[in-house]
């Protein structure tokens, strides 16, 4: 996924954490993270449930003190300089932070009326589909409904940089979607966007730069190309139980081929691309046993491969 | 707001206009603190108008009891008092107590467990704000319950028996329970989960009731037990306020040292031990 170049930005990056540690009693949650956050980027912070992701976002939302490290949002220290750094900062929580009896409409009025230039509270609510939910008391909206109500809190003051705990959990696949194209339209306005994610797909789609945590510490970060790397694999379908041993004698050197599950033949060239010569090797030794794939792709590894190789854990789990 | 593109809703089934280049620029900057702590008093306000059972236990049980215990001779209050003017500064003790304890308790607790304490904590709005704002709300809760309790008492034949002094005692005393009160239900909301701090808190309230003067003369307990009574803060609230408005007491200043004691202890502890999540 390509996305257009982000806004320029002068000034400091959005989020710059050194060698941040935080324990909770003899448990360390973040242990030596270290992550730079680029201005008018969007930043997808990725890691197994336990990783570190939420606490690591909480001390930059000034809700935890650091124990060592510096922690750096926009240029100030989240904690000391908390009363500059919270009108421009935009805030959504994994969940909850609505008072459950007030409809939505009333509560972002009265979130408004905190900031010098908010947006209009009824076009905001338009934005996220909720216009027919004004007098909707927050506890009576549904899940999707709820985080959405939450995702226009987070931009209503006009913030240079948000910060979404899981902005598309529980929500359908169509509010998802949206929801995404409101976060392009963030970042192609100039706002820094840092989102903690389980899906792949949103991290892939929107991220100018990933970071993976892994037991409190930084295992990747990069441009979602950069941690996919070029396109190592070759996969194609055809019957099941074809003998892979003899296609790998085929390959060339250094080549691995497995299949898994039945009928889905992966091969890879570890660290490099695939040539042409490897596809005519494939192609020749289909012809030889007179094989037909039904589907043959070459491709880079998924941020999904990356992040199973590197945590060992599905995303989802 | 004028010049704001109007796109389609997001999820009613239009597919999504683009919002125009630029409406998300950034323009950020808090409001001045006096805006947002109105805006914040006011919202709270709102909340506790909308919630049943607070009304229940700021009003309602205050009139009810001023009514029925002024009505019918259900005690003697001995002192020499009528029956209603014992029962107003008590009352009045009662509603303060209502308010600034046990309903901000109960609030708070609920506030803090469905993290609506946190999120403030992410807005412009400091916490000196925020508690700057539930205090305002809390005073104007009051000066409603003063304003339908002394209609309400002044229909029932009260005629308080005061010194001018008491435009300036009556506030004193009032604002120092507040604190303390306020002081004590912010403990209890920042330390305990919220079903426990519903419950202590309602627990305290009725057993303060009964214990500090509001109906029931602090004169009808045994000896040894008065004096201490009297240094509860509603015992202190109210020994004080009837002092003041039955007894023509100019300053009623005991009571004013036992509540501004229970004050700088309640604030202090809440402010040790509040935990905002």
């Amino acid at each position: 996924m390509s996305n257009p170049p982000a806004a320029q930005i002068s000034g400091p990056p959005a989020v710059e954490i050194s060698g941040l540690v935080k324990r909770y009693g003899p448990a360390t949650a973040v242990d030596g993270l270290s992550l730079t956050a680029g201005g008018g980027e969007v930043t997808a912070v990725l890691g197994p449930n336990g990783a570190g992701k939420t606490t690591t976002i909480e001390v930059c939302e000034g809700y935890r003190s650091a124990d060592a490290g510096t922690v750096r949002v926009l240029g100030l220290d989240p904690a000391r300089d908390a009363a500059r750094l919270k009108p421009r900062v935009g805030v959504m929580l994994q969940a909850g932070g609505i008072p459950p009896a007030v409809p939505a409409g009333e509560y972002l009025r009265t979130l408004s009326r905190f900031h010098v230039k908010p947006h209009d509270t009824a076009w905001l609510l338009d934005i996220v589909g909720l216009t027919s939910h004004v007098k909707t008391p927050y506890k009576r909206l549904s899940g999707g409904q709820q985080q959405r109500l939450s995702l226009a809190a987070a931009v209503l003051g006009r913030p240079e940089l948000v910060f979404l705990d899981e902005p598309t959990a529980g929500m359908d696949p169509q509010a998802r979607h949206a929801t995404w194209d409101l976060i392009m339209a963030l970042r192609a306005d100039g706002v820094g966007v840092i989102l903690t994610t389980h899906f792949m797909e949103e991290a892939e789609r929107l991220a100018d730069h990933v970071v993976i945590i892994d037991h409190g510490r930084v295992v990747a970060d990069g441009a979602p190309a950069q941690l996919t790397g070029t396109a190592g694999q070759l996969r194609f379908r055809a019957e099941a139980g074809l003998d892979t041993d003899s296609l790998l004698a085929a390959l060339p050197p250094g080549s691995a081929a497995k299949e898994s599950p039945a009928g889905h033949y992966l091969i890879e060239t570890p660290g490099g691309t695939v040539q042409p010569a490897l596809l005519a090797a494939v192609t020749a030794w289909c012809a030889d046993r007179a094989v037909l794939p039904s589907s043959l792709q070459i491709e880079s590894r998924t941020l999904e491969d990356v992040f199973l190789e590197l945590t060992g854990k599905d995303l989802g789990a | 707001m004028t010049g704001q593109p109007i796109t389609g809703p997001l999820i009613a089934g239009e597919p999504v206009q683009p919002a125009r280049p630029g409406t998300w620029t950034p323009m950020p900057g808090a409001a001045p603190l006096r805006r947002m702590v109105a805006a914040q008093a006011a919202q709270e306000a709102r909340q506790l108008l909308r919630n049943g059972e607070q009304l229940m236990l700021t009003l309602i049980i205050p009139l009810l009891l001023l009514a029925a215990f002024s009505l019918e001779p259900l005690i003697d209050f001995g002192g020499g008092y009528t029956r209603i003017d014992f029962l107003a500064p008590g009352v009045i003790a009662l509603a303060v107590m209502s308010t600034a304890f046990t309903s901000q308790a109960i609030a708070t607790g609920f506030e803090r467990r469905y993290g609506v304490l946190k999120r403030l904590g992410a807005t412009p709005l400091s916490r000196t704000g925020l508690i700057t704002a539930k205090t305002a709300t809390v005073i104007g809760v009051e000066l409603v319950q003063a304003a339908i309790i002394l209609l309400v008492a002044t229909a029932l034949g009260w005629a308080p028996n005061a010194r001018w002094a008491a435009v300036v005692t009556v506030p004193l005393l009032v604002l120092l329970g507040t604190a303390a009160f306020s002081g004590f239900a912010l403990l209890l909301a920042g330390t305990l989960r919220a079903e426990a701090t519903l419950a202590a808190a309602n627990l305290i309230y009725v057993v303060l009731l009964g214990i500090g003067g509001v109906v029931f003369p602090l004169t009808k307990f045994p000896r040894g037990a008065r004096p201490l009574l009297e240094l509860l803060p509603t015992g202190a609230l109210s020994t004080g306020l009837r002092d003041v408005l039955a007894n023509a007491v100019v300053f009623p200043a005991r009571d004013v040292v036992t509540l501004a004691v229970w004050a700088v202890a309640g604030i202090a502890l809440a402010a040790r031990f509040f935990r905002w999540e």
